[in-house]
């Protein structure tokens, strides 16, 4: 038996069984990292001392007979844009390079409640602002499918991670399809949860209308029971919610409706995985899913309106970086103001002071109206959009992304082609719904994820979708 | 078109300090980007609302009582870069 092949709920039946130890299910990992990580670079930090001895509390337990919850024991990457109290957290960026969080995310705490091992902390797009994790001031991760090549961002490091067996499990943020995009590059499972389904606190903020933590997993199954672990409301986030009990859902895939976006088909789409997803689709018919071609008219504009509404929330969250209260400070200079040029000129990376720009921009006098007010009118029409399809569908079925993992290299010098790749993914974060990134085929050895978008709050609808994916071979 | 002056100010505005080089690169990606938005003027908005808050909640209250902080004081000021008699040092506001 090789443990770092094995499920949540496998791993959790041998531990249980006394198959093996935490301790060396831990170890395990730990040796994959020291095997692999110097190639893929998806941790930033790893914690092998507290992991040991979180592994050896679980063992403790066992031996003592005691209850053990379903995540005890389980080794898990965090992305470094959570805090875990006393370890550091970069968020990618030079300007928190040597900080070290002083409290636990929420996320965190529901985790350690389950006796979770927390092996490191991953590498992301500095401020989780990218798509392919070469924005990292740390160096880029690789994916594991084609070193040559990106993870997809903004967590890319969670997703090769998965992907590599460094890990069991991962936390991701998605903010415009942080969680997904690098989940289907990486052909791993990745969940968004609902806008305010997760608490945000002690995730460093972002766009925060927009931001939300959720797992990256080997399976659906796993995803879902991570998911169940970090959700609920938080009194430490009043944007968070108790997820409504969805009542008379339908499971049965054979009395569930499926809608194709049309617009999700068009040019941009690379056809060797238009013909994957339209495999996938295909397959989903003949489980005796209903599929019918639905219309999302405004789905053009959520790309441009996302990249203005998520630079503005950026400059407003980022402004906090000022090298006074903590992380790096530069001190030259004559006055308080040259203090602030400096840190920020020199302590953030290049893609974070272009979205400081663009959204400094949009917000400021004279452009506001034209740009961020814009914008946020047009999000209304995009979840209008959303809300009439839905009426008629239970979920959508779609692409993640219109292109294959890229060259490492290959999009970064030019911001805006960058920018496309999230095509598919924004709307969903600019609406708040729940949306599932499901590996479904690859294209020589570059895996296809297949993106499932349910009703607010209907995660377990989609999940369960997925699921009836994996059942019926789990690839076209 | 955004100008270079434009560029200046912003950069002055968010606090980031641009060398010349940067602030000419920064000039022609920003308008490439903006260029891009423009397509949002092909849409009628003007009998929308703005959404700034994408699932609906209502105001979130709790009563108006003071807790202890779960950190000591001491505990935060320490990371502060500069630091005086248990306080944040900054740099004179004015310059001299």
């Amino acid at each position: 038996m090789t443990l770092t092949e094995l499920t949540i709920n496998q791993a959790h039946l041998g531990l249980k069984k006394k198959e093996f130890s935490a301790l060396e299910l831990c170890q395990a990992y730990l040796d994959k990292i020291k095997e692999k990580d110097r190639e893929i670079f998806a941790f930033l930090t790893v914690n092998e001392e507290l992991a040991l001895s979180q592994a050896k509390q679980v063992d403790d337990a066992i031996l003592a007979d005691q209850e053990l919850s379903i995540l005890a024991g389980l080794p898990s990457a965090i992305k470094d844009v959570i805090l875990i109290k006393d370890i550091r957290c970069t968020a990618g960026s030079k300007i928190l390079e040597n900080y070290i969080a002083p409290y636990d995310a929420t996320v965190i705490k529901k985790l350690r409640k389950e006796n979770a091992v927390f092996l490191g902390k991953t590498n992301l797009d500095e401020f989780a602002m990218g798509s392919s994790t070469e924005n990292s001031a740390f160096g880029p991760t690789r994916n594991p499918h084609d070193l040559t090549r990106v993870p997809g961002g903004s967590s890319g490091g969670s997703a090769a991670a998965v992907a590599a067996k460094e890990c069991l499990y991962a936390l991701g943020s998605d903010t415009g399809g942080s969680i997904r995009q690098p989940a289907s590059f990486c052909g791993v499972v990745g969940l968004k949860p609902t806008y305010g389904a997760v608490s945000r606190s002690g995730l460093i903020a972002f766009a925060s209308s927009l931001d939300q933590i959720g797992p990256i997993t080997k399976t659906v199954e796993d995803a879902k029971i991570v998911f169940d672990a970090i959700k609920g409301r938080d009194e430490m986030d009043s944007t968070s919610v108790e997820i409504p009990n969805i009542p008379n859902n339908q499971y049965d895939i054979r009395k569930i409706k499926l809608g194709v976006p049309k617009e999700y088909f068009v040019k941009g789409l690379d056809p060797e995985i238009e013909k994957i997803i339209k495999a996938a689709i295909k397959k989903y018919e003949e489980m005796g899913a209903k599929i019918e071609e639905v219309s999302l008219p405004h789905s053009e504009y959520a790309l441009p309106a996302y990249y203005i509404i998520n630079p503005s929330e950026a400059s407003a969250n980022l402004a906090r970086y000022d090298g006074i209260k903590y992380g790096l400070s530069i001190q030259e200079g004559k006055d308080l103001m040259d203090v602030y040029l400096k840190t920020k000129g020199e302590g953030f990376g290049e893609e974070v002071r272009r979205r400081i720009m663009l959204g400094t921009y949009s917000l400021s006098a004279g452009y506001y109206e034209a740009y961020y007010l814009r914008a946020q009118k047009v999000r209304t029409l995009v979840k209008q959009d959303f809300e009439k399809v839905f009426e008629k569908v239970d979920a959508l079925l779609g692409p993640v992304l219109p292109v294959l993992p890229f060259k490492i290299g290959e999009r970064i010098d030019d911001p805006l082609s960058m920018y496309l790749v999230d095509v598919y993914t924004v709307a969903i974060n600019l609406v708040g719904l729940p949306a599932l990134s499901l590996p479904c085929g690859k294209v020589g050895q570059l895996p296809v994820g297949l993106q499932i978008i349910g009703r607010p709050f209907e995660e377990d609808l989609i999940l369960e979708i997925g699921k009836n994916f994996e059942k019926h071979g789990g690839s076209v | 078109m955004i100008t270079r002056k434009e560029v200046e100010h912003i950069a002055k505005l968010a606090r980031l300090g641009l060398n010349e080089r940067e602030i000419e690169k920064m000039r022609g990606e920003l308008a490439k980007i903006l260029d891009y938005f423009e397509k949002l003027k092909k849409v009628d908005v003007s009998q929308v609302e703005p959404t700034s808050h994408s699932i609906k909640v209502e105001n979130v209250m709790r009563k108006d009582e003071s807790s202890r902080s779960k950190f000591p004081n001491s505990q935060l000021i320490e990371m502060a870069p500069d630091r005086k008699d248990g306080f944040i040092k900054v740099k004179s506001i004015f310059g001299r």
